[in-house]
């Protein structure tokens, strides 16, 4: 170390107190090394620190996963950035839509963000079809399945609370009709199964007015309420819930095992 | 450099043996002698006896922690209970499920009238027997029909499904016709309307005096 006498001023970075505060592991040259940069990462350590080649091969994983959360970050971005812009009012939404088309620079951010909806409920797809037909959800990873099988629901969730925000004709017909499926929820809907059931003298407890639906809309229909209950679900509720998830699916890969491998 | 860090680590090492001391003595009583016979124990548990004087015994303790705990958790349903409660708002600010949609003797015979259509979701109908008010809502998926006056029936945009002026479903995926809601004349002599209450033709409540206002 003393003897060399010349060192680039990369190498001088690198022996500097500024990266060493950051970076607390060599070059990644040798095999502990390498796994130290996976293992001192806080993102990283999700992560195995190996994978087997036969596990990695594209033609066995699709890479789906991956590209899922990929288009997650995508989606976690242009909604950001879509947030600038859009405020979630009956008054001011459909013409904020209209706004982030015509008045904004980059007019196609909002298609980017649709486009990413729908890459990412197809990946996420194709991810559960590749885990099931190679038998990955089987022990010790069946855990992790459940976990999968919730995100599955979460980015269904997604697009479903999306759908509603640009305020117009067929966001509103078309969360009317898919909410009026909340009405069928045993006990919880005012028409489904057991409500007639829950009343005291005649008086019903579940009705239009308290029951699951109701909660959802925020009103007996899709409404002012309904549009700014969407948005605090699209926007933070269900993305904390699924980054929270995702965090568990990725550790739970490493603590199950690491990646499955082809039989 | 090194001199300054030997004497951290044997203090390093005494608190968690400190720490760890007093755990399995709360499990079970007879592993408490089992620690002392470890010197560098013995001496850490002389270092924590002194704060263990006060006069609070570990059975005492722990009730007070199974208080503690159970009136935390008691403050916590209670407050998650609230916050489920959070989500239905004491005030609504969507029209009212009755109202007065003035005298019968405004509505002519064959008319669909859909004044009330935008605000209450109800088309008033005078038929030769009287007035009834009919639900907006299609009874396929939820959607708001239109009333096209030239075929004399409504229209579904979503899905194409189609009732005579009756309500009566008979084109397209709706399963059933339109629904009525209950129909009255109040004390002013104005037609009351109460959609708390509807009737469905499929389950014979169509002939309940209450759906049809007989004029």
């Amino acid at each position: 170390m003393a003897t060399a006498p010349k060192k680039s001023l990369w190498e001088n970075f690198r022996q500097s107190q500024i990266w060493k505060s950051i970076f607390r592991h060599g070059k990644p040259t040798d095999k502990r090394n390498r796994s130290l940069v996976i293992l001192s990462n806080v993102f990283l350590h999700l992560h195995p620190v190996t994978a087997r080649k036969s596990g990695i091969r594209i033609s066995y994983t699709w890479c789906m996963g991956g590209l899922a959360f990929f288009i997650f970050l995508v989606e976690v971005i242009t909604g950001v950035l879509l947030m600038f812009y859009y405020r979630p009012t009956a008054e001011y939404a459909f013409s904020d839509i209209m706004a982030l088309r015509d008045h904004v620079p980059l007019g196609i951010m909002r298609e980017i963000h649709r486009w990413g909806a729908h890459a990412m409920v197809i990946a996420v797809w194709l991810h559960m079809f590749r885990v099931f037909m190679t038998g990955s959800y089987k022990p010790p990873r069946e855990f992790n399945w459940n976990i999968g099988v919730i995100l599955l629901v979460l980015t269904l969730l997604l697009s479903f609370t999306g759908y509603l925000l640009p305020w117009d004709q067929l966001a509103i017909w078309a969360i009317t009709v898919g909410s009026n499926m909340a009405r069928a929820t045993p006990f919880l809907g005012h028409e489904g199964p057991g409500a007639s059931f829950l009343n005291i003298a005649g008086v019903s407890l579940v009705h239009s007015g308290d029951d699951v639906r109701f909660a959802l809309l925020g009103g007996r229909f899709v409404g002012a309420a309904t549009l700014l209950r969407f948005y605090i679900l699209h926007c933070v509720a269900i993305p904390l819930a699924a980054a929270v998830l995702m965090a568990v699916h990725f550790w739970r890969i490493r603590k199950d095992g690491g990646i499955s491998t082809p039989v | 450099m090194t001199d300054e860090k030997q004497p951290e680590k044997p203090e390093e090492q005494k608190q968690p043996a400190s720490e760890s001391q007093p755990k399995p003595s709360e499990e079970t009583k007879p592993v408490t002698p089992a620690p002392a016979a470890k010197p560098a124990v013995s001496s850490a548990a002389q270092k924590t006896s002194p704060p263990q004087q006060p006069g609070v015994s570990r059975r005492k303790f722990i009730s007070w922690f199974a208080i503690g705990w159970i009136g935390f958790s008691a403050a916590m349903a209670g407050f998650l209970t609230s916050v489920l409660r959070f989500f239905f708002p004491n005030v609504l600010f969507e029209p009212p499920m009755t109202f007065k949609a003035g005298i019968p003797s405004e509505f002519q015979i064959g008319q669909v009238d859909e004044r009330f259509k935008n605000k209450f979701g109800v088309w008033m109908v005078r038929s030769p027997e009287g007035i009834y008010a009919l639900s907006t809502v299609c009874t396929h998926l939820g959607c708001t029909p239109t009333w096209l006056p030239g075929e004399e029936k409504f229209k579904c945009p979503c899905h194409g499904s189609g009732f005579y002026k009756t309500g009566i479903n008979f084109e397209g995926p709706a399963p059933r016709p339109l629904e009525r809601y209950r129909i009255s004349l109040a004390d002013d002599g104005q037609v009351l309307v109460d959609k708390g209450k509807i009737y469905q033709q499929e389950k014979g409540e169509w002939k309940d005096p209450q759906s049809i206002l007989k004029v």
